[in-house]
């Protein structure tokens, strides 16, 4: 499946909220409705950068209860690769972007009897629709917002506006203060776990739930892995009959649509597998960074996802 | 345009259900070569086809107000062919909203909707219908919203939640069905209730295709095609109801094969809901009698050949071992051997 069309807008409000993060308002340059969506759901922003378009994931804060707007929240990472210092930078009241429409890597369970929502840093952007969805329902919730210290705590303030019984606060000075093994240990069966934030949480958070016998159906996390830079190498595409480098701080999938072929994507993080891509020779190392392949699936070396992964190699042809 | 509808034509006890020319010449005939050959044939649903069935998202034709009537009789029978559970309420509205948004921009002659903030003004004129009421308050609707749009539409609904990375049936109107139960598949998996389908497991077939329709995205749906073949136009064939259609297929002979043998079509149709994550399946039911095929020479020359070429074991699941020869035999009279065109259109 090809890209889906994208959507032109035009930024109405750019708010500083923490000394890293900005909350951008997007509204559609014609003017009409925003698709619905459910909340957890993430768009790409299309960003006409200096020397190459930029495509990066970012979750949608609000719900479908306003669709003249979008809210997202961008924090600036030191090691941007030019998306996030693009729209802390480049991006003001006026700027035009567009986006995919929304898809949802990230919802809630509809079955279950409790959630708990932990989130980190900017990943509390996914958990604000959340809460903007359960504060709707009947279904108990309880969320924990870490931050580093309290000028880094505003969306989470805001959260805790709206919930303020389900929603606590844990500044991490001078070191982490979230409790997870107790706050997992409190919770009744039937309860789902969601978690986003940086990658050392969720994998923290997603051991102690597991090493407490929480089933794997209960867990949820989301995280968005920046494709990391690596050593240039080349690829031929087989279908399009290209022969394409891929500089060190361009993934493999912007190395393919910068050539002019149409890739399949939709998280653009290594998390849902659409991207996946046929190998079709290789020799050398493939260099998997995604979470979507499993660990057989990787050492088979016969596929890869080009969005994240890269690879150490003197010939690699690929089946697009 | 406006539709000719045939209001009075029936789908059980004296089955005056018939296509015009004009119907017969836009029914989405699924074969597009002389040999039967099994493809998930998934593609693209978008606007235009082989035929004008295809020219919208979700199709009218001249048999709407008599389907809609038939599927009031289904219900008032068993009233568990509409079924939702509780978590789908937002997949229903979502499915009511994408519903009534294509008919009334497709079908202004017929459909029309005004809405105001959550204050939604429905007409549907080919059945006379006149609905205020606040989307997303099922207290403002006679009825549940899926049930409520449900009954204005032609072809069944099935809505799908997502979750653990499988799609469960978790609510369906169904009242036009091939031999399958949405009481008996409502909560299960994508590979439970595929789980009667000869052939297709062990090639892997549903494994792709979940695998692709957790992906299914807002704004591009897909659509393929299913078909079998049923004896009389008679939509509820229903493992309910099978006590009154099943002892049909003893019946055929080789004069009545042409008007009681009907080639079955469903144009399933795939679409991502935008505030449930939930995925709606529209199974639109097409009948055609062989008789009426065989106006286009094309097509009974080239159903003549595939079904000669059936597997025995799809010869079974689609239920057709007791007048599969009578059938080809009909059709073999029609078959003079010529070569056909390529693709699914009418010559």
């Amino acid at each position: 499946m090809t890209p889906a069309a994208t959507i032109p807008v035009v930024v109405r409000e750019v708010r500083p909220v923490t000394p890293l993060i900005r909350q951008f308002t997007l509204a559609r340059e014609d003017g009409l409705p925003l698709p619905a969506f459910s909340a957890g759901a993430h768009v790409v922003v299309v960003m006409p950068g200096p020397a190459r378009t930029l495509r990066n994931p970012y979750s949608l804060m609000g719900t479908s209860a306003d669709l003249s707007t979008y809210d997202i929240a961008v924090r600036l990472s030191e090691t941007s690769r030019g998306g996030s210092r693009f729209m802390h930078e480049a991006v003001a009241p006026g700027s035009k972007l567009a986006i995919t429409p929304p898809v949802n890597l990230f919802p809630l369970d509809k079955l279950a009897r409790r959630h708990l929502l932990l989130c980190g840093g900017v990943g509390i952007t996914p958990v604000s629709a959340h809460v903007r969805e359960l504060v709707h329902g009947c279904v108990p919730f309880e969320v924990h917002c870490g931050a580093r210290s309290i000028e880094h705590a505003t969306l989470a303030l805001e959260l805790q506006a709206i919930a303020p019984d389900a929603v606590t606060i844990h500044l991490d000075m001078p070191g982490p203060t979230m409790d997870v093994g107790s706050i997992l240990a409190e919770q009744p069966l039937g309860t789902h776990l969601y978690v986003c934030g940086p990658g050392g949480m969720i994998e923290n958070v997603i051991a102690t739930a597991r090493a407490a016998g929480w089933p794997q159906s209960h867990l949820h996390w989301e995280r968005f892995t920046a494709p990391p830079a690596g050593k240039p190498f080349e690829v031929t595409l087989s279908r399009s009959g290209k022969r394409i480098t891929v500089p060190p701080e361009m993934s493999l999938l912007e190395a393919i649509e910068a050539a002019g072929v149409d890739a399949p994507f939709l998280c653009r993080g290594g998390a849902c597998g659409q991207c996946e891509t046929t190998v079709l020779a290789l020799d050398g190392t493939l260099l998997h960074h995604d979470v979507y392949l499993s660990a057989d699936q990787k050492a088979a070396g016969d596929r890869i996802m080009p969005c994240v992964s890269r690879a150490d190699c003197r010939t690699l042809v690929l089946d697009r | 345009m406006t539709i000719a509808f045939k209001p009075d034509e029936t789908y059980r006890d004296d089955f005056t259900f018939r296509n015009s020319p004009a119907a017969i010449r836009r029914f989405p005939f699924p074969f597009g070569e002389d040999v039967y050959r099994y493809a998930v044939n998934i593609e693209p649903h978008v606007r235009g086809g082989p035929t004008a069935a295809y020219d919208n998202l979700f199709d009218i034709d001249e048999h709407y107000i008599a389907e809609c009537r038939e599927r009031a009789l289904v219900l008032a029978h068993d009233p568990k062919r509409c079924q939702a559970l509780p978590h789908m309420m937002a997949a229903q509205w979502d499915t009511l909203e994408l519903l009534m948004e294509n008919l009334s921009t497709d079908y202004p002659e017929h459909f029309s909707l005004v809405r105001d903030g959550n204050a939604w003004h429905w007409t549907n004129r080919a059945l006379g219908i006149e609905q205020h009421f606040v989307f997303g308050d099922a207290g403002t609707l006679p009825c549940e919203p899926l049930e409520y749009i449900g009954r204005q539409m032609q072809g069944d609904l099935t809505l799908q939640d997502q979750r653990e990375d499988n799609l469960f049936m978790d609510a369906g109107m169904v009242t036009c069905q091939a031999d399958w139960s949405l009481e008996f598949d409502l909560g299960m998996k994508f590979h439970e209730w595929h789980g009667p389908v000869p052939l297709a497991h062990e090639q892997g077939v549903f494994d792709r295709a979940l695998k692709f329709l957790l992906n299914l995205q807002l704004g591009r749906p897909v659509r393929r095609l299913n078909w079998t073949m049923t004896i009389n136009p008679r939509m509820d064939t229903s493992p309910e109801q099978y006590p009154q259609w099943g002892p049909d297929r003893t019946t055929i002979t080789p004069e009545n094969a042409g008007s009681r043998v009907h080639l079955r079509v469903e144009l399933q149709s795939l679409f991502r809901l935008p505030r449930s994550n939930a995925i709606l399946f529209g199974i639109r039911c097409y009948l055609i009698s062989l008789e009426e095929l065989a106006t286009i020479p094309k097509w009974s020359r080239r159903l003549h050949r595939v079904l000669q070429t059936l597997p025995p074991e799809l010869v079974e699941y689609k239920g057709l071992s007791r007048f599969r020869d009578t059938a080809i035999a009909w059709l073999a009279q029609r078959d003079d051997g010529a070569p056909t065109s390529v693709g699914t259109a009418p010559d």
